[in-house]
């Protein structure tokens, strides 16, 4: 720890084996990890959001699918679901896909990075959407059912404004969550900030400031993610609704 | 699927179960470990003094802001730098993955069984504290005979949930190539070269394990409430 010979300015100098800085890597992996959070956020929101909504149908059927995407989702390690998709899968599906899932997908890692995250994520984005839904009194869905309404417009109209407002704080933990869990992309090979960091250790070993930089640059990201959520949160609260006030 | 071969994974059950030995072993000494510290942390982010509060304030927002490959990266350098400082040996200390993980998960469950207990701890109603206040017994009194048996009541679904997510979350020693369950099912279907049956097969073992623990958590919770 004496002898530890810091050098803040690692960032700046040139990459022992070609032209490129190491802030240009860093900024690079900066840039796939917010694409595939934010990318994979989307997916999730819309999966989510439609296996929240069947669970809490009154079909039985539907609402029992729902239950096992999630059971499924959620009690298997991130990590081994990427490997599922992405070492596992091409060899179930019919031999033409598989195919084409291992020889012509573009962006092989970015895109099963995408699609693991966002299964995930859906399953607990659901888990918040049913908790916001059924934390509604049950006189709502009744009332919107006598004025005449169909189950898709109750739904539409009068269920999920004031759910979805709801569950505005939940939600962003899970966009939190996004950032962070998208660096166990790094396993399947893509170069994400966790990944980058990991590299530039490797060729100059001036682990501290490396490593405290990524943690910096985790934490704005996080910050930033919070923020978002508190702007939204604010644009979208109903007056008289209690949101925001009295729920600590 | 024609090709799916459950053979291979019969002679490869004894290592295996060395892994998910250790897996079980890390999750355990790591909840542990992070239930006693994360008592502390939330004690201290409770305390009325601001050079307790604020250290642990800092300490459990940093770590719950990075990754958790983050933190292990972070220990498995960090681990034989400070030890070579603390034990003033000539060179870096020799540490394995699998002791370095067992130190990352430790610190880093901390920071989350502490917010945890901190919410527990908060949910007890103010009146019991000021009662205990007026009935003369100390701090450390209140908490152990007032405070904490009532925030335990409220926590230990939260906590046990904690700890199969951990459980889950241990798998990620697989970035410094630890053997745990799926370092080890990793390990052989590479020498094998039989992914799609070892991944397969271990995500089957965590579904089960995780599903059924959970829904244990979920059964005793209910029967808590009627």
């Amino acid at each position: 720890m004496a002898d530890y010979r810091w050098n803040w300015l690692i960032f700046f100098e040139k990459v022992a084996t070609g032209g490129e800085r190491y802030y240009q890597w860093l900024l690079a992996g900066l840039g796939w990890t917010v694409a595939t959070s934010l990318l994979a956020w989307c997916l999730a929101l819309i999966l989510g959001l439609g296996i929240g909504i069947i669970r809490t149908t009154p079909l039985r059927w539907l609402a029992l699918l729902g239950e096992i995407y999630v059971e499924i989702f959620r009690n298997i390690p991130l990590i081994v679901q990427m490997f599922l998709w992405f070492f596992v899968l091409p060899d179930l599906v019919p031999p033409v896909w598989g195919h084409w899932l291992k020889q012509e997908m573009p962006l092989p890692e970015f895109t099963t990075a995408v699609v693991s995250l966002a299964f995930f994520t859906a399953a607990r984005i659901a888990e918040q959407v049913k908790a916001g839904l059924l934390a509604l009194p049950p006189g709502q869905s009744q009332a919107a059912l006598a004025l005449g309404l169909t189950w898709p417009q109750a739904y539409r109209y009068v269920l999920l404004p004031v759910a979805l407002r709801w569950i505005i704080p939940p939600l962003t933990s899970e966009l939190m969550n996004i950032f962070k869990n998208s660096s166990v992309a790094l396993t399947i090979g893509l170069l994400e900030l966790t990944a980058v960091t990991r590299q530039i250790n490797e060729y100059t070993f001036q682990s501290f400031e490396i490593f405290t930089l990524a943690t910096v640059l985790y934490a704005l990201l996080a910050l930033m993610a919070n923020r978002l959520m508190a702007w939204i949160e604010a644009l979208t609260t109903l007056p008289g609704y209690g949101l925001g006030q009295g729920r600590e | 699927m024609n090709n799916f071969d459950f053979s291979v994974i019969w002679p490869s059950l004894p290592y295996l179960a060395t892994g998910l030995r250790y897996t079980l072993t890390l999750t355990f000494v790591a909840f542990a470990g992070g239930l006693l510290g994360g008592l502390g942390l939330a004690l201290a982010r409770l305390s009325a003094w601001p050079w307790l509060r604020m250290p642990a304030a800092l300490y459990v927002n940093l770590m719950r802001a990075i990754p958790l490959v983050l933190v292990i990266f972070w220990f498995y350098f960090l681990v034989p730098i400070l030890g070579q400082w603390i034990l003033q040996t000539p060179q870096p200390l020799r540490v394995g993955p699998d002791q370095t993980a067992l130190i990352s998960f430790t610190l880093f469950e901390m920071a989350y069984c502490g917010e945890i207990i901190r919410a527990g701890i908060q949910s007890v109603p103010r009146g019991q504290v000021a009662a205990a206040q007026a009935l003369g017994l100390t701090y450390s009194q209140q908490m152990r005979y007032v405070v904490l048996p009532q925030a335990w009541r409220n926590m230990w679904p939260l906590l046990l949930t904690q700890a199969i997510v951990l459980f889950q979350d241990t798998s990620l020693v697989y970035v410094i190539s630890g053997t745990d369950f799926l370092g080890a099912a990793a390990k052989i279907a590479q020498r094998d070269g039989r992914l799609l049956e070892m991944y397969s097969f271990t995500a089957l073992i965590y579904f089960f394990i995780s599903f059924s623990l959970s829904w244990q958590v979920k059964h005793w919770q209910h029967r808590s409430q009627t």
